[in-house]
């Protein structure tokens, strides 16, 4: 199917466009942009993110005004902002809660595009600036956790901080320099406010060259076979605008869920507890999307050495911090992992297997992330760890090589053709997921 | 895909245009709703309406004298006045007057005179609340950024003030106190 | 098939946000609470005001000997059902410093609705100082700041054991609470008829450490009824307009081979 092409009859639309032709623009990215047909709702979840991103940054803004950014007040202003200010724990509620379902959001669009190979020649620049905004979000929450100044904000950023003096050599002075002082304190709080209201805004304009990116390639779809005709595709709009929507709309009702009755349920009793220099909580756990990455960190327990000479190369420490950066490092590099032409693991009978211990992998790693790192959870640890990076460093250059991919259909439209007497829905085309 | 809508029937059609507004309405409903939250959030709060409303003791005040409190952020004059302050308040012209509002508009009791110390030229604080201050042609009070006059019962006599000092609500507690806001 | 992937996208998403909940309890191991059915609770959770005002005589006669409640202001009093006469009332028997005054001094004036809770102690040096080094923590958002929250309170109130366990030795000025888990500087506080309320109500132990509970909850979450009552509007109104969204999507999807 196609988009008619533009035809502007409003005479304001026509003099603009005539002079910045923003509508034309709109109309073929929005209107005209061809979408495979059998996309699933898994490719909802882009839209989904971009609308999350948006309502933190509106809820984010109308928090900025209520918050005051020093330590002796900023516990405070955030209950004031619970207790007074008018729909304050709404809009508290809701940019507490948006990090999460962010989270959720992102790391289903993330997993989508592992399963359906959507990193895969020619989205390869693509897929990185997904990974730049999602390193991009880890650091604006991160930052944004500390803000409120509990317990769990300042031992966080002390922790995470501390990664940093893993560096050899320069490590200690690039603390120092992070903190603008000799421990976490209101120098560090002032910046960390100005870069979480700031790095948003960042997000943003990458999340603009993603879409860019993405229009230019277009989109990969459940059978991982590029669209042959406009029969293989529909107009984004309305077509997709309103599947996005059904989906968005269900989605909105998880997040009012947590928002409105389980507001606290993801979040830690400790940072109801005013940060304390002096006294460090019993068990210090990152929020639950940090908690993989958490476990990879802390399961570098022993040192890198030469055998037998007991030179050290690198310190369990700075290991947990290369793992831990090392972890993204080998997501950002799948495109050239992966040796694999066929993209959707529906047609790759081994990595289908293989892709479903990675997400069960990463359950087990945030499971323990949340464990003390001690006895068999540090053992655990380190299994799940190995496991990550032999999935993305072993695994994906391997199975390219020994795995015999089903046939791939001729086109888009071929699975529901000789079969197709009545109109399927379109999402039939996504059979492949019925094994899942 | 054109052919198919063409061949339905036109009813049909309507109960389908009839979805989609429906169904877009609602969606904007919804995002009113949800928007109007944040706009209201930057009103005043809860802690800084409950500090709208003051109590000032004027007990301590003596004949000609006056004092300068801080009311939602603003200064206010409250003056015990001397009988010929009153007595020079009333018998004003209302001609005379650029903003005419006799003596008795301005005050609940004569002898006390409360309003809010900010020119309504341009919003500078006037002179004439200390002994020693130039008071204006008027002997009430004198606005040194404009030049602004106002008589003894704050309204506005000459210069470019458009308006009398505004008399902000309040009620006497009782015969010390009074409770501004 | 569609709803499978919704299914699937949801069973992911749940699974996701349910994997971290069991955060860690390791040494000190502290009992698990009794789960109370709090008027609270639950998607139609509303407060009960009669308790609330129980429990803020609780607070006041009890509690506030020792600990502060600095977020909470004397005017949200009227959230739960005194009236403004009552509140400023009961804000006239406190004393507050204020200042400085036109010779640069503090002074002590008696409290205004518009005040915060006044606290027993100037500062935590003090209030250690008088509690033998402990600290009694600021009551304010502790029903959020604890595991278990409101459950926990409750039952720490009444987790005070005349006799520790064997193997738990008690120093002078501590005491043994069964819920916290050990040793603590605070004593017991709440005995059978200690006080007596104003509405007549017996006042057993388990009232009073029931009604300051309630009335802990509201400190820490002074909107949690009106969050619960807005947030039943909000998903009713999600569901009509998702189905909206449903029908629209298959309208159009209709004609999609």
């Amino acid at each position: 199917m196609q988009a008619p092409p533009p035809n502007f009859t409003n005479p304001v639309v026509k003099w603009v466009d005539s002079r910045l032709p923003v509508f034309t623009y709109l109309h073929k990215e929005y209107r005209g942009y061809p979408m495979p047909k059998n996309c699933n709702y898994f490719w909802s979840f882009g839209a989904m993110s971009g609308l999350v991103l948006v309502i933190m940054i509106i809820t984010g803004i109308a928090l900025a005004m209520n918050y005051t950014p020093h330590v002796d007040h900023a516990f405070e202003s955030v209950e004031r902002i619970m207790r007074d200010v008018n729909s304050g724990w709404l809009l508290r509620y809701m940019h507490m809660n948006g990090a999460h379902i962010f989270f959720m959001v992102v790391y289903i669009h993330i997993f989508r595009g592992l399963y359906y190979g959507s990193y895969k020649e020619p989205r390869e620049l693509l897929w990185l600036l997904g990974i730049v905004i999602l390193v991009l979000m880890m650091a604006t929450a991160f930052m944004g956790y500390v803000l409120p100044w509990g317990q769990m904000s300042f031992w966080g950023a002390t922790v995470i901080t501390n990664l940093f003096s893993a560096i050899p050599f320069v490590g200690d002075s690039i603390v120092t320099w992070l903190w603008g002082g000799f421990s976490i304190d209101n120098p560090t709080l002032n910046r960390f406010f100005a870069l979480h209201y700031l790095l948003p805004f960042v997000i943003l304009g990458v999340v603009i060259l993603h879409v860019a990116a993405l229009h230019v390639v277009g989109s990969n779809n459940p059978t991982g076979i590029e669209p042959k005709s406009h029969h293989d595709t529909v107009p984004f709009h309305p077509y997709m605008t309103a599947k996005d929507g059904f989906a968005m709309g269900f989605f909105l009702l998880v997040y009012a869920y947590l928002v409105f009755f389980a507001p606290n349920a993801l979040g830690h009793a400790d940072n109801y507890i005013p940060a304390d220099p002096m006294v460090t909580p019993a068990h210090i756990v990152p929020e639950w999307y940090f908690l993989a990455f958490y476990a990879i960190l802390r399961a570098i327990t022993f040192d890198v050495s030469i055998p037998f000479t007991g030179i050290v190369l690198i310190e369990a420490k700075l290991g947990g911090v290369i793992a831990m950066f090392g972890a993204i490092v080998v997501l950002a590099l799948v495109p050239w992992l992966d040796s694999s032409k066929t993209r959707s693991a529906s047609y790759r009978p081994i990595y289908f297997w293989f892709f479903w211990i990675l997400v069960l992998n990463m359950a087990v790693l945030t499971w323990v992330g949340g464990q003390p790192a001690e006895g068999v959870y540090v053992i655990i640890a380190q299994l799940s760890t190995f496991y990550y990076f032999f999935h993305f460093l072993v695994l994906l250059p391997l199975l390219g090589k020994i795995e015999r991919p089903k046939p791939l259909p001729r086109s888009i439209s071929e699975p529901v053709l000789p079969t197709g007497g009545g109109p399927l829905p379109a999402g039939a085309t996504a059979k492949p997921m019925d094994k899942a | 895909m054109a052919e198919t809508s063409q061949g339905e029937k036109p009813q049909d059609e309507s109960k389908r245009d009839f979805l989609y507004l429906s169904t877009a309405a609602l969606a904007v409903v919804g995002a009113g709703y949800a928007i109007w939250p944040v706009i209201n959030s930057m009103n005043p709060a809860a802690d800084t309406l409950a500090l709208a409303t003051i109590d000032v003791d004027i007990s301590a005040v003596e004949v000609g004298q006056a004092i300068t409190v801080t009311w939602r952020g603003k200064p206010v004059f409250i003056r015990h006045r001397t009988e010929e302050e009153i007595a020079a308040a009333q018998v004003a012209d209302m001609d005379d007057l650029p903003d005419p509002q006799t003596d008795e508009e301005r005050t609940i009791v004569p002898q006390w005179l409360v309003m809010v110390g900010i020119c309504t030229h341009l919003g500078c604080v006037p002179l004439g609340q200390q002994e020693g201050d130039e008071k204006g042609d008027y002997a009430g009070w004198f606005c040194p950024c404009h030049g602004s006059h106002y008589d003894t019962a704050g309204r506005i006599r000459r210069g470019p003030a458009p308006s009398n000092l505004e008399v902000p609500e309040y009620v006497f507690l009782d015969d010390a106190n009074i409770r501004l806001g | 098939m569609k709803s499978f992937l919704m299914a699937a996208a949801l069973a992911l998403g749940v699974g996701v946000a349910t994997l971290p909940a069991p955060a860690v309890q390791a040494a000190g191991e502290k009992p698990t609470p009794a789960n109370q059915s709090w008027s609270f609770d639950g998607f139609f959770g509303t407060w009960d005001y009669a308790s609330l005002q129980r429990g803020f005589q609780v607070y006041k006669e009890v509690c506030s000997s020792c600990h502060a409640m600095h977020l909470v202001s004397y005017r949200h009093l009227e959230m739960i059902g005194f009236s403004a006469e009552e509140v400023a009332a009961i804000a006239d028997d406190y004393w507050v410093t204020d200042g400085p005054d036109e010779w640069g001094d503090l002074y002590e004036r008696e409290a205004l609705p518009t005040d915060r809770f006044a606290s027993p102690f100037p500062n935590e040096q003090a209030a250690r100082a008088a509690n033998a080094g402990a600290y009694p923590v600021d009551l304010s958002v502790i029903a959020q700041a604890r595991k278990y929250g409101p459950d926990y309170l409750y039952a720490f109130l009444q987790g005070f054991r005349d006799v520790p366990p064997e193997g738990i030795e008690l120093r002078i000025g501590q005491y043994y609470n069964y819920y916290y888990g050990g040793a603590i500087g605070m004593p017991n506080m709440l005995w059978p008829d200690g006080i007596v309320y104003a509405d007549g109500t017996e006042a057993t132990v388990a009232q009073q450490a029931w009604d300051v509970t309630n009335f802990m909850m509201w400190t820490a979450e002074p909107h949690l009824q009106t969050r619960k009552q807005a947030g039943l509007g909000v998903m009713i109104f999600l569901i009509v307009l998702t189905a909206f969204l449903y029908a629209v999507k298959r309208k159009l999807w209709a004609d999609v081979h």
